[in-house]
């Protein structure tokens, strides 16, 4: 294959884990820290930033562990703890690199970076591309894509719920309830992209 | 009542705040990244249930029975390997013995270590109870999610397909029955979801408040 066709395979699996398969929207993944941290526009775009950052890294990182490492030796059984411990180590890599270099950012970033060891869709990500068996440079657009799109759809939701704070809601369905239920809606808005892809 | 660790709540007791008072998905709402996906399918539930289940006792029984080998500052880490010990067996089993349901969970599996409630577990139980008692919160906080993930399966397999476990329902198979297609797909998962929650708190609510305020 050229280079033009690598490039327009690469543009159309970070377009579709953006939008047709957002890994939010319809692989569930990374619902706990968007429950809870998505109430104001301003945070969840730091976590956002910090998702997007942190899932381009690891994907790259974990596809160079998992087919130079771990295939050649046979042991892919181990993927799922080495998976972890890459992404605990990248993650506390940035968190020291930001602290000396960029303290604004660490101020801003700090907080949500020891969050995102344990977020799903991190791992997730590493998984499905493992599943999926990308190229490299799949892979890179598969990070980039779809913490974009975790970035999106978790923005989308800090700006509805700030616009529905005055809402009177029934007690019950209060807080968890009604998140999920916009996100049921946002996940039906988004299945509209499926026809994007498979028309082109 | 076999006595589980004496001097400690009663399994009754425990049994209780599994499955009803602290249930995980609807008083807490965690854990449910890596199963929703999982529940359009009543029998890919069980399955994913089992796993969790057996993974969530094992997992708090070995961290309860190391907790005072472990090091504080470490102790995340160390929890978080138990954990992926016994999700990489359960993966392995599931893929020797039932490959087709293997391939159905596709990454939900593997998902499990990063599941908030195992860690959760870990966390708030495991860490400082002895190994039995750990065992039993563990193995009833896995029942009470499955039980909640089972209310949110059935009524999306059989409003969707029609079937409960494969099998036709007498009048949701029927051609009187126009298929919810949208209930087997993402968007009903949320509304299934946010349904049970909505039911259980409303259900709940007077009760937690006497309790909390």
């Amino acid at each position: 294959m050229n280079t033009d066709g690598v490039l327009v395979q690469a543009l159309v699996v970070a377009f579709s884990a953006a939008f047709t398969g957002n890994i939010l929207l319809t692989n569930f993944l990374g619902m706990c820290p968007f429950l809870a941290v998505s109430r104001q526009v301003k945070t969840s775009m730091g976590l956002g930033w910090a998702v997007l950052f942190v899932m381009t890294g690891t994907c790259i990182l974990n596809w160079v562990v998992y087919w130079h490492v771990l295939v050649p030796l046979h042991l892919e059984f181990l993927r799922f703890i080495m998976f972890i411990i890459m992404i605990a180590a990248f993650v506390q890599f940035v968190e020291m690199l930001l602290e000396r270099y960029s303290p604004v950012l660490y101020q801003n970033l700090g907080i949500f970076l020891p969050l995102i060891t344990v977020n799903c869709a991190i791992l997730g990500a590493a998984l499905f591309m493992v599943i999926r068996e990308y190229t490299f440079v799949n892979t890179v657009a598969f990070g980039l894509g779809s913490g974009a799109g975790w970035m999106l759809a978790i923005l989308a939701m800090a700006g509805i719920r700030e616009k529905m704070k005055p809402d009177r809601i029934p007690q019950g369905l209060q807080g968890p309830g009604i998140t999920l239920i916009i996100v049921g809606l946002m996940a039906l808005a988004f299945m509209g992209f499926t026809g994007v892809l498979s028309g082109g | 009542m076999n006595g589980a660790g004496g001097g400690q709540k009663s399994v009754k007791a425990l049994a209780m705040e599994g499955l009803w008072t602290n249930n995980p998905i609807f008083g807490q709402v965690l854990g449910i990244c890596s199963t929703l996906a999982v529940t359009n399918m009543v029998m890919n539930t069980l399955v994913m249930c089992a796993a969790l289940v057996v993974t969530l006792s094992m997992s708090s029984l070995s961290i309860s029975l190391l907790r005072s080998w472990t090091p504080r500052n470490i102790r995340m880490m160390i929890e978080t390997l138990i954990i992926a010990f016994y999700v990489i067996m359960v993966d392995i089993a599931l893929k020797a013995y039932w490959p087709e349901m293997s391939q159905n969970l596709g990454p939900y599996v593997g998902l499990i270590i990063t599941n908030c409630i195992v860690m959760g577990r870990a966390e708030a139980c495991a860490n400082t109870q002895p190994p039995l008692t750990a065992l039993v919160d563990g193995f009833f906080n896995g029942l009470g999610y499955s039980f909640m993930l089972l209310l949110v399966a059935i009524p999306r397999e059989l409003l969707g397909m029609g079937t409960i476990m494969g099998f036709a329902a007498p009048y949701f198979s029927g051609p009187h029955w126009d298929k919810w297609i949208i209930m087997v797909m993402p968007p009903g998962a949320f509304f299934m979801l946010a349904l049970a929650v909505w039911l259980f708190r409303s259900i709940q609510g007077p009760q937690q408040k006497e309790g909390a305020k």
